[in-house]
């Protein structure tokens, strides 16, 4: 991979757009659950406010080194797994930093904000938060092993661990996708990305019913404001990856925008409609459903 | 405000500590031998201080608008009123609209609705909730029973006046007032906070004595620190 200064501004750039995005589309999604109960829900913007007023607290405590770093740590994972990823398939400047091999360090990522975010919350004190995050890794990592499956599947298929290649290969029509070149990977990863966007019915984690409310419950003021941008940005940059592995990858914004939209519903529109797992009952589940169908993808391969 | 005079204050209640909180000896899985003194170790000991608002009249004004527009109510339910809050979340009167949000820990929460009468006993976990939250913090008290009593006027463990105790903004009257007076209510909230007239925090720690020395005496069991956080 060759480097140039330019990519740097052209990240911020993608970063930006996909914060912005990733704000918008989550109060919409938040928006279309409380249609589903018979509400109108927040404001589209309500999420920029929510930012705004709480950067804006004045005070705030800490709890020590780890408490700083956890929402830092959270925030990183979520940019660099925005970062390391090709957001634009064929575009210049939203190729990010992109290299052969990056599926790995993607999967990485994807995991990397949970492990610090355990750290943070281990040391602020509160039992809810470290139960919170016992359980969190826990499901987290079950629901994780269909998607690690189902990259083997197709890492397999293809021959490669480079994100655009894979989305090359997929190019030149609908019936390209691994969609449909590999059904079975593709539900696999479907598990995962249900299991691991935090709403219902996989959300025992952080649900405010359960143990008010999971990992977060100590953060507040400006850590919350930097756990809330990764909230906008995290799932946006996860599903980015969902797109390119089994969607086709997008080759421009809107493209991009309508797709990533399209994904996320999925496990909105499973979330409003479904009751919630306990720890225990997600990670059967995901062993009884998820990953036969991994290991079956594999062996299709 | 009653008055917190030397006199008051000398009235010496002190109460044994409960068990859990008393210091002692703990001997670690790996053999050593800790002190453990729960008040010192479990909780801070810095009285509150005076937030200075932003230095630009503009930056303030901003904050305060994305305040008003984002208030964040922390679900402590104390007496009925708390069941008017519920059908607020709900299809009907659906107070989400309005940027009004429920969050379920003190620490991301900056509104505290003291839903109804406060028995002593709740009083000291409502303080507690409030003294846990960041400021700028906004209490509001609902229903008559914070203003004046209300009809516990004669209870022997109900505290009749709020603003004794925790620096209410706002109150909405009534008993009990309906939500669509709850919903009027937020807005005349977010008028005060607009105003830069919710200084609630800043007033608690400019007066920490006198609320204090009122919260101690009605709580005859006070056993936790003077300030949580």
């Amino acid at each position: 991979m060759s480097f140039e200064w330019v990519q740097i501004p052209y990240a911020v750039l993608t970063l930006l757009i996909v914060l912005n995005y990733g704000l918008l589309m989550t109060a919409v999604v938040q928006k279309i659950a409380a249609r589903v109960g018979g509400r109108r829900g927040i404001p589209v913007w309500q999420n920029y406010i929510d930012l705004v007023k709480n950067f804006a607290m004045r005070s705030k405590i800490s709890h020590g080194v780890m408490f700083y770093l956890g929402p830092v740590f959270r925030l990183s994972g979520g940019v660099g797994l925005l970062l390391f990823v090709p957001t634009i398939y064929g575009s210049t400047w939203a190729q990010n930093f992109s290299f052969a091999g990056d599926l790995v360090l993607a999967l990485y990522f994807v995991f990397f904000g949970t492990l610090g975010m355990a750290l943070g919350a281990g040391e602020s004190g509160h039992p809810h938060s470290a139960i919170g995050v016992s359980r969190g890794l826990s499901q987290v990592t079950m629901a994780e092993l269909p998607l690690g499956l189902a990259v083997y599947a197709i890492a397999v298929q293809y021959h490669t661990l480079n994100i655009t290649e894979i989305v090359a290969a997929q190019q030149g029509g609908l019936f390209n996708w691994t969609l449909f070149t590999n059904p079975l990977a593709t539900l696999a990863a479907m598990f995962a990305l249900v299991g691991t966007m935090m709403r219902a019915p996989f959300d025992v984690v952080i649900a405010p019913q359960e143990i008010p409310i999971g990992p977060p419950t100590e953060f507040h003021s400006a850590y919350l404001a930097l756990m809330q941008t990764n909230r906008a940005i995290f799932p946006v940059a996860k599903t980015v990856i969902y797109m390119n592995l089994f969607f086709g990858g997008a080759s421009n914004w809107g493209e991009f925008a309508i797709k990533v939209f399209l994904l996320y519903l999925i496990p909105a529109f499973i979330g409003v409609v479904h009751p919630r797992f306990r720890v225990e009952q997600s990670i059967r589940f995901f062993l009884k459903w998820g990953v036969p169908v991994g290991i079956l993808a594999i062996l299709m391969v | 405000m009653k008055d917190a005079d030397e006199t008051f204050l000398k009235q010496d209640r002190t109460v044994p500590l409960r068990e859990e909180l008393r210091p002692r000896t703990v001997t670690t899985p790996d053999g050593q031998e800790i002190t453990i003194e729960p008040l010192k170790d479990y909780f801070c000991e810095a009285a509150p201080k005076v937030h200075p608002k932003a230095y630009f009249q503009i930056v303030e004004d901003f904050y305060n608008w994305a305040r008003s527009e984002s208030l964040w109510i922390l679900g402590f339910g104390t007496g009925c009123g708390a069941i008017e809050m519920r059908p607020l979340m709900t299809p009907r009167f659906d107070a989400y609209r309005y940027g009004v949000q429920w969050r379920p820990t003190p620490r991301q929460a900056n509104l505290l609705m003291i839903s109804g009468y406060l028995s002593v006993k709740t009083l000291k976990r409502a303080i507690r909730a409030y003294e846990q939250m960041q400021g700028p913090k906004y209490v509001v008290g609902l229903g008559s029973c914070t203003i004046n009593g209300g009809m516990y006027w004669d209870s022997y463990n109900t505290i009749k006046k709020l603003d004794e105790y925790l620096p209410v903004d706002l109150y909405i009257a009534g008993c009990m007032p309906r939500p669509e007076a709850l919903l009027h209510g937020f807005m005349e909230l977010k008028k005060i906070i607009r105003a830069g007239q919710a200084e609630g925090a800043n007033r608690y720690a400019e007066n920490f004595a006198q609320y204090k020395a009122n919260q101690k005496s009605v709580i005859k069991d006070w056993d936790m620190p003077d300030y949580n956080w």
